[in-house]
């Protein structure tokens, strides 16, 4: 196949043309960032040039037959025997090389497992031991219900079906101790025994820390009396102590203790029931 | 001139055996071969626009209060970082085209490494003596999607912070080593000041220096083996058939690295991705409906949002839903993927040969079934990411679409890898006779 066969005259032409408007349009691009610097004019015109030099490119490629179409040989893989051999021979002296070879092999393997080990227990630098502030919590008995404006709330802040988002005092914004405070009406609830008191004139209060994968449980279906999850669409049933009834979620909201103070004021009366956020095997050293 | 500096190198490093070697390798020039080389250059540019990008960004979560050029935000409270991809996105010139491009860059490398995984699945590159480069390859999707998550994570905005929260709890779910694998990855419970310093090291400087390493052992291995051809006259295993290293396939891989940037510099500069500003800094306490991961994740996310609430209460110890959608069954995907070219020898082919011709889907109805299969089961995946917005697309109610989902999941990729098996046993035996 020869280089001087005439094909591809037309191809070659174009590719010419091409490189000649690449760089225009390159120039433009170069105006464009040391002027204004809009970002779609700049993307017009140097995606256009570098589109133009690939242009350029193929079609040279396209127009040439030089060394197209080509045959190489290929070996199989695989070295011959004798090869073989002589790499065994040379890597495994004779002689008194066996046991000074085979104390160089456990020296390496020990310095490899002693730096990996070094290795691997500097990744404790990149963190305290886990502990208990994995359970997030943060109520205690008394603490007045707070909005994320800072004012307590008080028993008659919220209207049948309303709904806000309130925080322990001095935590406004943390993000464990966002709880979700709903009005609904007492002859609704069907809280556990155990839990019948929790909810003073029909006031509940959940985590608002999804146990799935922790995104805020941020939105109420007041018709249905759903507190949904805008992440995976976990629905967790405000009238039934939080438990999870669609979607991902396989534990319940923790929910929190409420009483009416006699301030006026809407109190926690102890901590959330389980702890808040998406689940983990817990330590034995850690709180159940 | 030239040939003078030519000889300069080789008088101190005896080169012309060598060049003459390359010069004349042979590559085969079929358009499916091209992918992996996509993505080779999606990861070039992404080096490039990265090591400009981190020139500005500033990975710290200090608190600081905006007073930049986006007067919607101004007086408003948010980290150094985010701040840093504003004034990246509005004040420095080129500054959102670069950051733009780099978000397409990372979306259109992953998306090459998976065309080229598929590619090299359904003509059977995966086989003796190619081992080697499939773990490799898989190795280096594995780490391309892991860079994709640090990088939309790092930004510090509204979407960036929910991507992290979801990481952090499929991270704490892992039995038994959860937690200290999330302390060591994320450095403590969430949200702690350590994560974005961690997820930037790992992002500018851990993974693509591992992603670059394994890139020029993935490459070094296809020069010393030679590039695969389609089954055609004169293809055979002892040949390679294409066109020579110089000049032809130069300027045309030129040319493949041109369009490559050419398109993503269009789409940096056309097609608006990842407005941080709109999404505003990370406020833990705001939920945000509709929320998507990028695309990669969407299979992981599907599988998600598709699981049923179930956990597993062990006495005291729990392993949380979330592990089994999150954490098995990405694990199984890949180690399923990782072990498919030993499990398909030992158990099923018993083929212990080299191959050098591909064979075309057709020719391995079961491989191309079982291929297509897993395609479908991952793509059922991906659109469940989506329930919520499909919901709103067709006027229907979250639960009908995921139920349907959950049906289609094992449904549709049981009927498309029926068909895909029928459709190929069909033209095996046009093709090749009834004993083929």
């Amino acid at each position: 196949m020869s280089a001087e066969k005439p094909t591809g005259k037309i191809s070659m032409f174009v590719a010419a043309c091409a490189f000649v408007f690449a760089i225009a349009s390159g120039v433009a691009f170069l105006h464009i960032f040391w002027t204004g610097y809009q970002t779609m004019l700049m993307g017009w015109t140097f995606g256009l040039s570098l589109a133009l030099f690939a242009v350029a490119f193929i079609l040279w490629a396209h127009g040439t037959s030089i060394r197209k179409n080509a045959t190489g040989p290929r070996e199989l893989p695989g070295s011959s025997q004798e090869d073989l051999e002589a790499v065994r021979e040379e890597f495994y002296p004779a002689g008194q090389g066996a046991p000074r070879r085979n104390f160089l092999f456990a020296m390496g393997a020990a310095a490899v497992a002693f730096f990996g080990a070094i290795f691997v227990s500097l990744l404790r630098s990149f963190a305290s031991p886990p502990d208990d502030s994995l359970f997030g919590t943060i109520w205690k008995q008394g603490d007045r219900l707070i909005t994320s404006d800072g004012t307590p709330v008080s028993n008659d802040a919220l209207m049948l079906g309303a709904t806000m988002v309130v925080f322990p005092e001095g935590q406004v914004g943390s993000v464990h101790a966002q709880t979700v405070l709903i009005r609904v009406d007492p002859q609704k609830l069907q809280l556990p025994a155990d839990k019948a008191g929790w909810a003073p004139n029909g006031y509940v209060a959940y985590s608002r820390v999804c146990t799935h994968a922790g995104c805020p449980v941020g939105q109420y279906e007041a018709k249905a009396n759903l507190l949904l999850c805008p992440c995976h669409q976990s629905t967790f049933s405000v009238l039934e102590g939080g438990r999870p009834t669609g979607g991902p979620a396989a534990r319940a909201l923790p929910q929190l203790p409420l009483y009416s103070g006699q301030d006026g004021f809407l109190h926690a009366s102890g901590d959330f029931d389980k702890p808040p956020g998406p689940g983990f095997w817990r330590y034995p050293w850690s709180r159940s | 001139m030239v040939p003078e500096l030519a000889r300069t190198f080789d008088k101190r490093l005896r080169l012309a055996k060598w060049v003459r070697h390359a010069l004349n390798h042979v590559f085969p020039d079929h358009w499916s071969f091209m992918l992996g080389e996509i993505a080779l250059y999606s990861f070039v540019l992404l080096v490039i626009t990265g090591s400009y990008l981190a020139m500005f960004f500033n990975a710290s979560t200090a608190k600081v209060i905006y007073h930049g050029s986006y007067a919607p935000l101004d007086g408003v409270k948010m980290s150094a970082a985010y701040r840093s991809a504003l004034h990246l996105s509005f004040n420095v010139r080129a500054g959102l085209l670069v950051r733009q491009m780099h978000h397409w860059a990372s979306l259109i490398f992953v998306a090459a490494i998976v065309a080229h995984l598929m590619r090299i699945y359904f003509t059977g590159a995966y086989r003796r003596p190619r081992e080697i480069n499939w773990v490799i390859g898989l190795t280096l999707l594995l780490l391309a999607i892991l860079n994709g998550y640090c990088g939309y994570s790092l930004l510090d905005d509204e979407l960036s912070g929910i991507g992290l929260r979801i990481g952090y709890a499929i991270a704490l779910s892992v039995p038994l080593i959860g937690p200290w694998l999330t302390f060591i990855f994320f450095g403590g419970t969430y949200p702690t000041n350590a994560t974005i310093p961690h997820l930037y090291g790992l992002h500018i400087f851990v993974v693509p220096a591992l992603l670059a390493i394994l890139i020029a052992v993935h490459l070094s291995i296809i020069w010393r083996q030679l590039h695969t051809n389609y089954p055609g006259p004169g293809r055979t295993e002892t040949t390679v058939v294409g066109s020579r290293l110089w000049p032809t396939y130069a300027a045309k891989s030129i040319g493949l690295c041109l369009i490559v940037f050419a398109c993503i510099t269009a789409l940096g500069g056309l097609v608006q991705i990842n407005p941080i500003w709109l999404y505003g800094p990370y406020a833990p306490a705001a939920a945000q409906p509709l929320a998507q991961p990028d695309w990669y994740l969407g299979w992981i996310e599907g599988a998600m949002r598709l699981y049923p609430g179930a956990n597993l209460h062990l006495g005291s110890w729990l392993i949380p839903e979330l592990f089994f959608a999150g954490v098995l069954l990405p694990c199984l995907v890949f180690a399923a993927l990782y072990a498919y070219p030993f499990v398909e020898r030992y158990f099923f082919t018993n083929d212990q040969d080299y191959h050098n011709v591909l064979r075309v889907p057709y020719q391995h109805p079961v491989n191309t079934a079982f291929g297509c299969a897993a395609f479908t089961f991952v793509l059922v995946l991906f659109f469940a990411a989506g329930d919520d917005i499909i919901a709103i697309a067709t006027n229907g109610s979250v639960v009908t679409i995921r139920m349907i989902m959950r049906i289609l999941v094992f449904v549709a990729p049981a009927a498309i890898g029926l068909f895909a098996y029928v459709a190929c046993a069909a033209v095996r035996k046009r093709r090749f006779g009834p004993h083929a």
